[in-house]
């Protein structure tokens, strides 16, 4: 991340739980994203990465939290999305964010993709602790 | 949310209103199965324009849709992905696989009555 400094703009906190509060996570982030000036595609871009990673939650960790923040960094937006449970943990991280180990959508994570659609992403887990994805996407 | 289907002759015709959740998604797949056999329908349309966005699961769905409804002997036309959602689609290394799709509601009948005239 780049120097400077950094203003907090807003920051909203969504609970993960069920499969609504996916659609209310991602329906957020592209809000916040278009407040700051994103452009619809950017926003839809983060909004896809959202969706990936609060249906993650979801689907292996049962509950968790989506923390959106609208930040100011040397007058350039951006928006970070964290997205954290206290799930089983990723025992391999390496695997996870091998395309092909969760392509097609059928099975796996979809981080490979998630990082695709983001400019910084970083990943920390601890088997039976928990999973914390964080992603970084700039105003274009 | 339910997604209404209409019947429009030969084809049904569902039309996503809102942002669907996955439960959503999985009771819309139920429901066409289901109603092509009970309509005689050759073909169905899925119209996703108001889809805000098409994950893996979403995109999942509705290729597991087009390939259940072919086993029932019909086909399925999906249109109305906006071009930003198709964008972020690619993005994220999803593909609709062999289903057929069309610009718009309109592009998909006319794909559909060229089709059937010429069987």
């Amino acid at each position: 991340m780049e120097n400077g400094l950094v203003v907090v703009e807003n920051e909203i906190c969504v609970s993960i739980a069920a499969d609504h509060d996916v659609v209310a996570a991602r329906q957020k982030g592209r809000a916040m994203a278009l407040e700051l000036g994103f452009s619809a595609s950017d926003s839809t871009l983060l909004a896809t990465a959202i969706s990936e990673l609060a249906r993650n939650i979801v689907s292996y960790a049962g509950q968790g939290e989506i923390v959106l923040r609208a930040t100011q960094n040397s007058g350039r937006p951006s928006v970070t999305v964290i997205a954290r449970d206290d799930g089983p943990g990723i025992p391999s991280i390496e695997q996870a964010l091998r395309d092909g180990y969760s392509t097609s959508g059928s099975l796996g994570l979809g981080l490979p993709g998630v990082r695709r659609l983001v400019d910084e992403f970083e990943i920390t887990s601890e088997v039976g602790r928990g999973t914390t994805v964080t992603v970084h996407k700039w105003k274009g | 949310m339910e997604v209404p289907i209409l019947k429009q002759g030969e084809i049904l015709i569902a039309t996503v209103q809102a942002a669907l959740t996955d439960s959503d998604l999985l009771q819309l797949r139920r429901a066409l199965v289901e109603k092509v056999a009970k309509a005689r329908a050759r073909a169905i349309i899925i119209d996703l324009t108001a889809m805000d966005v098409m994950d893996s699961f979403a995109s999942r769905t509705m290729r597991e849709v087009a390939h259940m409804i072919r086993l029932r002997g019909a086909e399925t036309v999906i249109v109305g992905i906006q071009p930003d959602v198709a964008f972020a689609m690619v993005q994220l290394g999803l593909s609709m696989g062999g289903v057929t799709t069309a610009l718009d509601l309109e592009e998909g009948l006319e794909y559909l009555h060229r089709k059937f005239r010429t069987i």
